[in-house]
């Protein structure tokens, strides 16, 4: 019994020492490849990881560092990642941020993110010139910015978007329509919405579940309607949501629904559902940004479609339409490797790896140099860059809390259950409540 | 004696560490910070006093729409869900074939992805080429169909049949071990007094099930108040926020970086849970005692 309890004290010593030398093995492997510098990168963005990962191996071989790409999806949860990292202050050498520009001035004020103005300054201005200015507007804090950050650049843009109208050419055939003459009004919109829906074709798709599509949606027309200064004015809490030119544009969502120009249950579809929707050919138009040409590739690689601006109301103000950059990298400034990370930026912003990422990704580059080398549906985006805005890039920020009141009161219009009206004076009571804090 | 009681504490002090750690601490902290504007990511957090508190309560009619949305699934879940699951039961109780076969898939949906049965029920509803109208159709009742989710009059109700379709498994399985567990001389002394089938049921069965039940509902309504992923995947909380519950508002807050006021609905949210729980506590109490 003695020599049993003995034998059995043995082989637990024994193993222990065995679990002890490969955990120490495993230690000193550890220890031996983080000699050589590991830059990590958190993202968000699954259809880059492919690009991202074969580009750092390039990296690696060109410059001996190792740089890990880490995907964290979906992207809310990428977001509720970045802030709990940030608190637990465990954020890696390069990382995203998602959200409204508050947010990025946040990090930045808290000093989690690196002021880039220095290098993107040096060789007068190279790195910085190579980039779209509306991209590098992304991270870009102006003198005297309302959120009382040290002006700089903070920022750098790895791909360019913007959202726009799409539409199905077959569809337009086969409703006897001219897929070569989209319509360039809203009235005309919703003359074509009306006979495609007598030849019982769905029509107007987005992912209308979604706040931001809403809001940027309904955005557009306003600067079109009234200009870019009364938005402005508005987002300021000087020109009340009542104003008969907001009231127009709740109306245009109103008309839609009244022509029955939007697809079945646009207001419960979350924006992956109507590009399906699209893609599929259930539906004529579809209002979505320039990411979606990778995403309807590998839906249907079939699908014959064209780009447009949405149609405009009038022609005293230009539509515009919202955009700015896809993507963008932060660097950790607490990061004892933020030297190698911006070098590594700098690195994945030049024309090679720009080229790329467009050809495996199709998404718009932030190099300006590479325009050319994008494919023929995906130059379709960039014919109207000079139109794009952001609120990234706006002098003014609507609060979180009158953007829900807005976007849910538009999708009670669609549902015919509010007036524009009823609706603008609930978000006007919104906006006054937020005014008054 | 001192050293015995040394001794006693010393082993229960891992577990009250774990317990301080991971229950009083957060909770603390949470009260701590409902008490303050801070956005998450900034060191400095501005002290405002209840005010998140006061906002939530007298002024956010979308948080008590979404309590009444949380309320609504909830009544569902009750009635429909454990109904169901009740009948369900009670075929199983009885020495039925297949009896076990028929126990494992009623316990199917319990198990499943809440992500993914709310995409299946999305499609089921689906106006374009959703089944539910495919059939309405073919059954000559085609003046109905409808995009079922996108209708603030059918939205909330389509997805509180869809929560308790995947919630009833588990009110089966744990009304099913309760009926196992009375004595069947009960229903033999109850037969040879005459007692027909619906007087044993109302005289035996519900007495001796009143425990189970109470525990049945305690947990379905602290399930179905705090139901999320399904309406996340169903419906985002559309539309126009007709099928939006707390726990979407707390999440949308916290996204709009508004960490104080979802500390602050968090706070409320459990304590209205806690109080329908302590509530219920009581009733089976008095229940047991009459």
């Amino acid at each position: 019994m003695r020599s049993k309890v003995v034998g059995v004290f043995c082989i637990a010593i024994l193993g222990v020492i065995l679990f002890s030398f490969l955990g120490f093995y495993g230690c000193a492997q550890e220890r031996e490849s983080h000699s050589k510098v590991t830059i990590t990168v958190w993202h968000w963005m699954t259809d880059r990881q492919a690009a991202f990962e074969e580009l750092a191996a390039r990296y690696e071989k060109a410059a001996g560092i190792r740089v890990k790409f880490e995907l964290f999806t979906p992207s809310d949860a990428y977001s509720q990642k970045i802030i709990a990292s940030a608190q637990g202050k465990t954020l890696p050498d390069i990382f995203g941020i998602l959200g409204k520009k508050r947010d990025a001035a946040s990090f930045i004020k808290a000093g989690y993110a690196l002021d880039l103005t220095k290098y993107m300054d040096e060789n007068m201005g190279a790195w910085r010139n190579q980039l779209f200015d509306k991209a590098l507007n992304m991270g870009r804090f102006t003198e005297g910015n309302l959120f009382g950050v040290v002006p700089g650049i903070y920022a750098v843009p790895i791909d360019l978007m913007n959202v726009q109208m799409i539409y199905n050419r077959k569809i337009f055939k086969e409703a006897g329509l001219d897929p070569n003459y989209p319509p360039v009004t809203f009235t005309g919109f919703i003359e074509q919405l009306k006979k495609l829906k007598e030849k019982n074709f769905s029509g107007f798709v987005s992912g209308f579940a979604e706040a931001w599509l809403i809001d940027s949606f309904a955005f557009s027309y306003a600067f079109n309607i009234m200009g870019e200064d009364k938005v402005m004015k508005t987002l300021k809490g000087e020109v009340p949501y009542t104003d008969p030119d907001w009231i127009k544009v709740f109306t245009l969502f109103q008309d839609l629904r009244e022509a029955g120009g939007f697809a079945s249950g646009v207001v419960s579809m979350d924006n992956k559902y109507a590009e399906q929707s699209f893609a599929n050919e259930k539906s004529a138009f579809v209002y979505n940004g320039s990411w979606c040409i990778n995403v309807y590739k590998g839906m249907n690689p079939e699908l014959d479609y064209a780009v447009m601006m949405p149609p405009k109301v009038v022609e005293k103000n230009p539509m515009v339409i919202w955009g700015s950059a896809g993507a963008a990298f932060y660097v950790n400034a607490a990061s004892p490797n933020a030297q190698e990370a911006v070098r590594f930026l700098k690195w994945l912003t030049d024309d090679t790896q720009q080229v790329y990422l467009i050809e495996t990704t199709l998404n718009l580059p932030a190099n300006k140099n590479c325009l050319n080398k994008i494919p023929k549906i995906l130059s379709q985006f960039t014919d109207d860059l000079d139109k794009i805005t952001h609120p990234n890039i706006w002098s003014y920020e609507e609060s979180p809390k009158v953007t829900e009141v807005f976007a849910r009161g538009i999708q009670s219009i669609i549902i015919g259950e509010k007036s524009p009206e009823t609706v603008a004076a609930e978000v006007q009571v919104a906006k006054q409540k937020e005014l008054k804090k | 004696m001192a050293q015995r009681r040394f001794s006693n504490y010393l082993f229960i002090l891992p577990a009250c560490l774990i317990f301080a750690t991971f229950y009083i601490y957060p909770f603390f902290k949470t009260f701590q910070l409902s008490l303050h504007s801070w956005d998450g990511i900034q060191p400095a957090m501005q002290f405002i006093g209840f005010a998140n508190f006061k906002e939530l309560l007298f002024e956010d009619s979308a948080w008590w729409n979404s309590m009444y949305n949380a309320g609504y699934i909830t009544f569902w879940a009750l009635t429909f869900q454990n109904l169901l699951a009740l009948c369900l039961a009670l075929a199983c109780d009885r020495a039925m074939r297949a009896g076990a076969a028929y126990r494992v898939i009623f316990f199917i949906p319990p198990i499943l992805s809440e992500i993914v049965v709310g995409l299946v029920w999305k499609w089921i509803y689906n106006g374009d080429y959703g089944i539910l109208n495919y059939w309405l159709t073919n059954l000559g009742l085609g003046s109905f169909a409808k995009d079922w989710l996108a209708d603030p009059n059918s939205a909330l109700t389509c997805v509180a049949i869809a929560h308790a379709w995947k919630g009833f498994g588990w009110a089966f399985i744990i009304l099913l071990a309760g009926l196992q567990t009375i004595p069947t001389q009960l229903y033999e002394a109850a037969y040879v007094d005459g007692a027909g089938a619906w007087k044993r049921f109302i005289h035996v069965t519900i007495p001796m099930m009143i425990p189970v039940f109470i525990m049945v509902i305690i947990l379905t309504i602290l399930g179905a108040m705090q139901g999320f992923g399904l309406i996340l995947s169903m419906t985002l909380g559309g539309p126009a926020g007709h099928t939006e519950v707390p726990v979407i508002r707390i999440l949308d807050s916290m996204k709009n970086s508004q960490f104080g006021y979802a500390c602050a609905q968090a706070l409320i949210f459990g304590m209205i849970l806690v109080s329908i729980s302590f509530i219920q506590i009581r009733i089976s109490k008095y229940l047991k005692q009459a």
